[in-house]
């Protein structure tokens, strides 16, 4: 390292790997990534955005919402499950019993305790959950042998995690998740919860516009800011509100004879959320969706 | 004979050769961190009173706090840097700055590139990118005037007169490298017309942000800390072999660093960070025992003053540093992500470390630069113990025991948002005063420079008024007419006065 040459080839070929790999790889791997399908109903992933939601997010972006607000959620594995959905013609206890005598098949013998523990104090109601864990081949064996008797079982793969345990997601977030996402809006801090699914857990836009203009008004603990510069506070034309004005509680109305309206950048914003909704199972990220199990 | 006459005129010439294009890059930088710093508590202020801007666009967390850490990067920790950089390079080197007007004209573009970047946040023109929120005109701005700079510094560099290379050149040449790179490709992909699709932009952000913050701050930093260390404990850098272990081994392991476990990307990528930052725990490790081998038992009085400045932002280092690579273990990460912990370590980096040991090389170099004493000596001392060194652990320390709070209890689903929220308050109330004391540690800084500089001014002018009075005989005339701020009448009267 005597001389500047060395120090210079050094630092070039030392940089230059990490941009090789960190730069051009995922560009080589994902920088042409294209919709791909879902899982089952093998439809378009991800949906592209109406211009309104599109606009939204450039409105997410303006007021860096991003500082506070992540749209990503972790998993920390896959479970296979086992449900019991009818019965049949089969009684509670007998089917009980039926299951006990099964545990001797070999696949199942090391899990009896729990498959037997799950049905402690079950009382017949339908859907049960008879086995959750790692293990498919629990789930297909006792399927098989259980399908003979008349009852109905059903086989779900269930993401799991403290993230979707909240309800903020259904399965972990994946690169093709992002495809339409422009500038990338990810987060890195939870001072607000998590907006992965925020347009599932609230599809109703006036309710997303209430949360911008008061926050307090829908979640009574929250510590977000309100954001009332994107709102229009003007009188009544007429006496009567106009159709898009917030229906707000009396506590956060203002003055009787005014009104509160969305502006455009609201209403894209709102847009932008209900959008999000990152449900549908991928070949990276499988999970049997709810609506179909029902 | 010819290399004593060098050498008398050198250290005084090489000092004042620096002077104009240092005033103005720690000038412009002492502004930045005021502002910056300004900005963070306008930022935290929507913790404690969450509707105090609900009727200002301009001043949300969103806006202020991304405002705030730019200034603290682009605006101060930089700029400030390369200031320094320049004069290691001329004190190393044995020869004055080259080509001095090119850091003055390059010091006046970066700090207009940063102030159209702030501006452009503040109105929402933003890019959304994380550590590249200046649009497209403010980052040309600012990387010509890196180009610029870097110039000078190569210049300066190839002046030297002995060709071997000190530990301190390695690193702060290496530096010029990285932000080149670092920040030439990330804003060459993501601000172009056509920027790559979905989470490639964000493994190109991360991977530019570890570069920056990470590799590119500690290639600086400890770059000027291990200049000023041995000279300031008198003692000579402990290990130039362990140096350049450590400079490898972050060259080559640190940078690949930077993709967050959680990423939801290719399972290769978080990976290869992980096994990266296992690796750079090694380089950490050397240069704190290098950095402790060279001023253990150093015979110097710390009173506040340079020394302890940057003693204190050496160990912020290798702190931060620690912290910053455990973020990248899976083991940790599901607990740290998405917690005021990672915000807390940048904080730590930015102004525990980088705004240390910088605000302890300018208090060492400007009175050098000058050649004139600080006119605030004892506000340097009372800011040390009163205001940096106190306000940066209340700033950092809630902030990190905060986010493994807040990660503990966001990990169990049993605890509602709203409590694994409300538990960082008080953190956040805390790490507040922390802000305001930085606040005015930083007023300090920029007091000293100040006054420096009106006092410096006032004597051109004064020089100016005398040459203007003097019989017209006098050579110094023509010098006059030069104006009394261009660098080039600066150093010329330097020459005269030293003659």
């Amino acid at each position: 390292m005597k001389t500047g040459c060395t120090v210079f080839l050094a630092a070039f070929v030392a940089l230059g790997a990490s941009w090789f790999g960190l730069v051009r790889g995922p560009l080589h791997q994902l920088g042409g990534a294209q919709q791909t399908l879902t899982l089952q109903a093998a439809e378009n992933w991800p949906p592209q955005r109406t211009g309104e939601a599109t606009l939204g997010l450039q409105v997410y972006r303006k007021y860096g919402c991003a500082a506070c607000h992540t749209e990503q959620v972790r998993q920390t594995g896959v479970a296979n499950e086992l449900a019991l959905t009818s019965l049949g013609t089969q009684k509670a206890a007998d089917f009980k019993d039926f299951l006990k005598s099964l545990m001797v098949v070999p696949a199942l013998m090391n899990y009896s305790n729990t498959i037997l523990g799950n049905l402690e104090g079950w009382n017949g109601n339908v859907p049960v959950t008879l086995y959750s864990g790692d293990n498919s081949s629990v789930v297909s064996t006792l399927a098989d042998k259980l399908k003979p008797v008349g009852v109905k079982t059903e086989a779900l793969v269930v993401a799991r995690g403290a993230d979707l345990a909240r309800g903020w997601g259904v399965r972990q977030s994946v690169a093709a998740d992002y495809l339409y996402d422009e500038p990338l809006q990810l987060g890195n801090l939870r001072a607000g919860p998590d907006l992965t699914i925020i347009g599932l857990r609230h599809p109703d836009v006036a309710w997303q516009l209430q949360h911008l203009y008061a926050p307090r008004s829908q979640v009574s603990d929250s510590t977000m800011p309100a954001f009332r510069f994107l709102f229009e506070v003007r009188q009544k034309t007429g006496g009567r509100p106009a159709p898009d004005a917030l229906a707000l509680k009396p506590e956060f109305a203002p003055a009787a004879g005014l009104e509160v309206v969305p502006t455009l950048e609201a209403r894209q914003l709102a847009a932008y959320l209900a959008s999000l909704k990152a449900n549908a199972p991928l070949y990276e990220a499988p999970f049997t969706p709810v609506t179909a199990a029902k | 004979m010819k290399t004593d006459e060098t050498n008398s005129c050198s250290l005084a010439g090489i000092d004042a050769s620096c002077r104009v294009p240092l005033l103005a890059l720690f000038g412009g930088a002492a502004v930045w961190l005021v502002l910056g710093l300004l900005l963070g508590l306008v930022a935290a202020m929507s913790f404690h009173k969450p509707d105090l801007f609900a009727d200002c666009p301009f001043l949300g967390f969103g806006r202020a706090q991304a405002a705030a850490n730019d200034l603290l990067l682009y605006g101060f920790a930089l700029p400030a840097a390369l200031g320094v950089l320049l004069w290691i390079f001329a004190r190393l080197s044995q020869a004055p700055l080259a080509l001095p007007i090119v850091p003055v004209v390059a010091a006046n573009l970066w700090h207009l590139g940063v102030l159209l970047g702030t501006a452009a946040i503040l109105v929402g023109d933003s890019t959304g990118h994380l550590w590249l929120e200046y649009p497209r005109a403010a980052a040309a701005l600012i990387f010509a005037a890196f180009v610029l700079i870097a110039v000078s510094a190569a210049a300066t560099l190839g002046l030297r007169a002995e060709r071997e290379l000190y530990p301190s050149h390695w690193f702060l040449f290496a530096a010029l490298l990285w932000f080149a790179w670092a920040y030439s490709t990330a804003n060459l992909f993501l601000l172009s017309g056509h920027p790559p699709r979905g989470v490639v932009q964000a493994t190109m952000g991360w991977w530019f942000a570890n570069n920056l913050l990470f590799v590119g701050l500690a290639l600086l930093g400890i770059g000027i800390a291990f200049y000023f260390l041995p000279k300031l404990a008198s003692q000579p850098l402990a290990s130039s072999g362990f140096t350049l272990f450590a400079f490898l081994t972050l060259v080559f392991f640190g940078s690949w660093c930077g993709i967050p476990q959680s990423a939801p990307v290719p399972a290769w990528l978080p990976a290869i960070s992980a096994f990266a930052a296992m690796l750079s725990l090694l380089p950490i490790l050397a240069l704190a025992l290098v950095a402790w081998h060279t001023i253990r038992g150093a015979n110097c009085a710390c009173a506040g003053g340079p020394f302890c400045f940057i003693r204190f932002g050496t160990l912020s280092f290798v702190l931060s540093a620690l912290l910053y690579l455990s973020e990248f273990c899976p083991r940790y990460s599901r607990l740290l992500d998405f917690t005021w912990f990672g915000f807390g370590v940048t904080q730590w980096q930015l102004l525990g470390f980088a705004g240390m040991i910088l605000c302890g090389a300018i208090y060492e170099i400007l009175p050098r630069v000058m050649a004139k004493a600080l006119p605030h000596p004892n506000l340097v001392k009372w800011s040390f113990f009163l205001f940096f060194a106190p306000g940066v652990l209340l700033y950092v320390v809630p902030l990190l025991i905060g986010g493994v709070e807040q990660g503990l209890k966001l990990r169990d689903p049993q605890v509602a948002f709203a409590s694994a929220n409300g538990v960082t308050l008080l953190f956040l109330r805390v790490s507040t005063l922390g802000q305001v004391l930085l606040l005015a540690g930083s007023l300090c800084l920029l007091l000293n420079i100040l006054t420096l500089t009106v006092q410096w001014k006032l004597g051109l002018l004064k020089t100016v008024i005398d040459a203007v009075k003097a019989p017209l005989e006098r050579e110094s005339a023509s010098a006059a007419l030069g104006g009394a701020e261009s660098a080039s009448a600066a150093l010329r009267r330097d020459k005269e006065v030293k003659a």
